[in-house]
């Protein structure tokens, strides 16, 4: 490049002419550039005939044929779309504090976000996993991981409320996260960072010797209650993504994982040199066996897991100190390596079971495993070597098949039910549709830009709706009106119920959106609830009715228990409270009406708003500052007395002997 | 005297158990907000509605305009109608055994004369909360009636509010009607049919 400069300075200084007829072509190839630009863009945008608008529409007042759950990414939270319309319906908190709705504000919720570090009001979302039964996803619980402090979260369907979120011990990243058992026996976690194990301060170049991944098996309960089962220990890879067997090859998990040179500087370089990395493949029913059989050792461990009660609208937050621990070496048959080139991102197991696919992100062609040829493998004891304790499978063994070129930077695939798959590709930027067994593509379009995951409602399971597929993208450019340096990333939809795919349309998602999860609304619409019977509340400062609410003093704490109905507070008026005082709010809203949530905000108050459901109590802690006296209000726009729907709370100086007193107004007559 | 009496007479006494399970009447408001309409169920002995919050949510709604709030436990009617109909279920069955014509005759009148009171009686409710308005109310509208049809359909304000029999009621009728028929057969010779 320098020398080509350089040639052309000498030439400009030479012949003027020839300077100005390149210069011309310059000019000229630059005018023709950027019209084949807006050309390709006008083109990608003609495509989208009327047709296409009519295939998404949904018109006021009818629903969408399928919920699309996507992960918020460095949002912490889940956003919840119609699709195909692409609107959104809600955004569910999750793993970062939510003003709009007091999550992690209120005391009730406070203890979700509790781990081992204290409070962590963030964390970084990445893969939302719907929970299935006999491999088809069943409507129950919606799983998502929390990679920055290993966490996972279960949202219950019915509520779309976070119900549980349960820390994952020994883990640095919890990314390779919760994908789910056929049955969702389990959901696991997989460490993305090796840590020192167990933690502790050490040379950060004594990695090879210290630092180890650890893969968590999390069991799930009849009602979704979560608790670490058992952990596998293993050497110091980076543990990337995951996707449990499902039919034949039900019982085992497949972990991709990079880094197997297991360097700790410069990973861009030092963990891309092997031509092969590994995807662990963990038998659990095995290691089930091992744990009846007591062949593992109990290890110290420290680690919250975190409940919402539904009853007493409450969640509390319990550690645990042990965790149950398999080492490879003494558990043989638990853990295998299949070769797989290079770096291998996400793996993909097909709806049968069979094809294990692993996305070489650094690698041209696209390799997939056979779960037959791998037990084969095992039974003929078809081993390369050893590597703690596991055995790695030899490649020629294992391989199934081979996509050969089919585009640059493969991430995730996904399927149809037509024997199809479908794969995205960060570099090339495009969605590519190739054949189960005969590896041949079929067909490919671009996506804007970067694609990340993709999504195919049920496309992770045994029984995928292949009509849509949504391209999860990292770039977003010139989508959309720009609205500063930072845009929403795009997504984009296509119709892929036919021979060729079709864009149909594109929408600006939240945070930003990894993996996400489809399914038919009808699994979903007739288990959501409406409200929370009142006469089934159990929290502890709940008041059932306005004679119920009262102010109790204790020391320097104050409880109020208050009620909300159309259009009070019930008391409205509240004196006797002092500077110093630690005041805690419980507000139970009597509402029994579908979609009449209440809020309470009061001046002053350094946390958020409540917005309380019918039948829901929650609490608000303030700590009131100055004398004076106080408004307080309904946030949440209840009725046509909405602004009326307010009161005072009167804050007398520190030692004012003024006794408590409280009352809701009579109507003066 | 024919046979057929006495059975026909037992399941109209018989049916009047249902009253004990089955809403008799419902009010229905319909308003775009409420897509599912608010449906208030009418029993002999309570006030439910197609939802547990159902009464809640209706006095709520009145308020604004002052009505006063459905009590079920000030409402006498609910605790001595179950007593009415169980007279009349035991008198029914009474009147099949003894089998007597002057009975089924007087089941009928005495039936449809408490059936008309009480229908008279749910217009005078129906009338003392259309009208019974609080000064203080909220909001406040002259010359206008806020009282629920006694059967039909009525505009009240954004509401319009739809007054029918339930299951309940259908089934009364039913009742009412059979024990005509059982009065009738009664009046019938055996002999005729016999031969």
């Amino acid at each position: 490049m320098k020398f080509i400069l350089t040639s052309n300075l000498y030439t400009m200084r030479s012949q003027t002419r020839i300077f100005v007829l390149a210069l011309a072509i310059m000019i000229g190839g630059l005018i023709y550039f950027n019209g084949c630009q807006t050309g390709a863009k006008q083109a990608a945008g003609g495509a989208l005939s009327a047709d296409a608008a009519s295939a998404v529409y949904v018109a006021p007042g009818e629903y969408d044929e399928f919920y699309g759950f996507m992960s918020g990414g460095f949002s912490g939270q889940v956003s919840v779309y119609g699709i195909p319309s692409g609107r959104l319906l809600k955004v569910i908190p999750v793993f970062s504090q939510d003003a709009e709705k007091g999550y992690g504000y209120n005391e009730e919720t406070k203890p979700l976000l509790n781990t081992s570090f204290g409070f962590i009001p963030w964390d970084d979302a990445h893969h939302p996993e719907l929970s299935q039964t006999k491999g088809e996803t069943d409507g129950r619980w919606l799983f998502i991981n929390g990679n920055n402090t290993p966490r996972i979260a279960r949202i219950d369907l019915t509520t779309f409320e976070t119900a549980e979120i349960i820390e994952i011990p020994n883990s640095g990243g919890n990314h390779s996260s919760p994908f789910t058992t056929e049955n969702t026996e389990y959901v696991v976690a997989g460490t993305r960072f090796g840590v020192p194990y167990p933690q502790k301060d050490v040379e950060i170049a004594s990695y090879a010797e210290n630092f180890k991944g650890m893969l968590t098996y999390v069991k799930v309960g009849a009602e979704g209650e979560m608790d670490i089962a058992f952990q596998v220990l293993l050497p110091a890879f980076d543990y990337d993504l995951a996707h449990s067997g499902k039919g034949n090859s039900h019982g085992w998990t497949f972990f991709t994982s990079y880094n197997t040179e297991q360097k700790h500087n410069l990973l861009e370089v030092n963990a891309s040199q092997n031509d092969k990395d590994f995807i662990a493949a963990v038998n659990w029913k095995k290691a089930e066996e091992y744990i009846a059989q007591g062949k593992f050792k109990e290890m110290p461990a420290n680690y919250c897991v975190n409940r919402y009660s539904e009853s007493t609208h409450m969640a509390t937050s319990e550690t645990k100190k042990t965790v149950k621990v398999l080492i490879p070496e003494e558990c043989p048959g638990l853990v295998y390596f299949l070769p797989t080139p290079k770096s291998p991102h996400g793996v993909d197991v097909d709806p049968t079971g069979e094809y294990i696919i692993g996305n070489g992100k650094l690698s041209a062609d696209l390799t997939v495993h056979s779960f037959t040829n791998m037990i084969k493998a095992i039974d003929n004891k078809d081993f390369e070597t050893t590597i703690a304790g596991v055995p790695v499978l030899k490649y020629e063994s294992v391989i199934g098949g081979t996509v050969v070129k089919p585009g640059l930077g493969p991430l995730h695939t996904e399927f149809d039910n037509n024997g199809n798959a479908y794969t995205t590709f960060f570099i090339s930027s495009e969605v590519v549709k190739w054949k189960l067994g005969t590896w041949e593509v079929l067909d490919r379009i671009p996506t804007y830009y970067s694609v990340g995951h993709l999504m195919i409602p049920g496309g992770d399971s045994r029984k995928p709706d292949g009509k849509y597929l949504i391209a999860l993208n990292k770039i977003t450019k010139d989508r959309y009106l720009p609205t500063g340096p930072e845009m929403n990333h795009s997504a984009q939809l296509y119709d892929i119920s036919g021979d060729k795919m079709k864009l149909l349309l594109d929408f600006p998602t939240i945070g930003e959106p990894h993996y996400a999860q489809g399914i038919a609304a009808s699994k979903i619409v007739s288990k959501s609830k409406k409200i929370y019977p009142i006469e089934e509340n159990k929290h502890p400062y709940r008041a059932l009715g306005e004679k119920e609410t009262k102010v109790v003093r204790e020391g320097n704490v104050v409880h109020v228990y208050m009620t909300t109905i159309r259009s009070h507070f019930a008391p409205d008026n509240i004196e006797g409270i002092k500077v110093g005082d630690k005041v805690y709010f419980h507000v139970t809203n009597l509402e029994q009406d579908f979609d009449v949530p209440h809020g309470f905000a009061v001046q002053g108050a350094q946390n958020a708003e409540l917005l309380i459901m019918p039948g829901q109590t929650e609490t608000m802690y303030w700590e009131p500052q100055r004398e004076g006296v106080f408004p307080f209000y309904c946030t949440d726009f209840c009725s046509a007395l909405h602004q009326e729907m307010q009161g005072y709370v009167r804050v007398s100086g520190k030692s004012s002997n003024l006794p408590l007193k409280w009352s809701l107004g009579e109507p003066e007559s | 005297m024919n046979k057929l009496a006495k059975p026909v007479m037992v399941l109209a006494s018989i049916l009047l158990v249902s009253l004990f399970f089955l809403p008799m009447w419902n009010i229905t408001l319909l308003a775009p907000q409420y897509p599912d309409g608010v449906e208030m169920h009418i029993y002999i002995n309570k006030i439910g509605g197609s939802s547990p919050g159902t009464l809640q949510n209706v006095n709520i709604l009145n308020h604004y305009i002052g009505m006063k709030k459905i009590e079920p436990d000030s409402i006498p009617e609910l605790k001595y109608m179950p007593s009415i109909i169980v007279f009349f279920i035991v008198f029914g069955l009474l009147t099949a055994v003894l089998n007597k014509k002057w009975l089924f005759a007087t089941w009928f009148i005495a039936f449809t004369l408490v059936l008309c009171i009480g229908l008279y009686d749910f217009y005078l409710w129906e009338y003392d909360y259309g009208h019974s308005l609080d000064a203080n109310a909220p909001m406040k509208f002259d010359d206008e009636s806020f009282q629920p049809p006694l059967i039909g359909r009525k505009v009240i304000l954004n509401f319009v509010a739809i007054s029918m029999p339930h299951i309940g009621g259908y089934l009364v009728a039913l009742s009412l009607s059979l024990s005509a028929v059982a009065f009738w057969l009664s009046t019938k010779n055996t002999k005729i049919i016999a031969s």
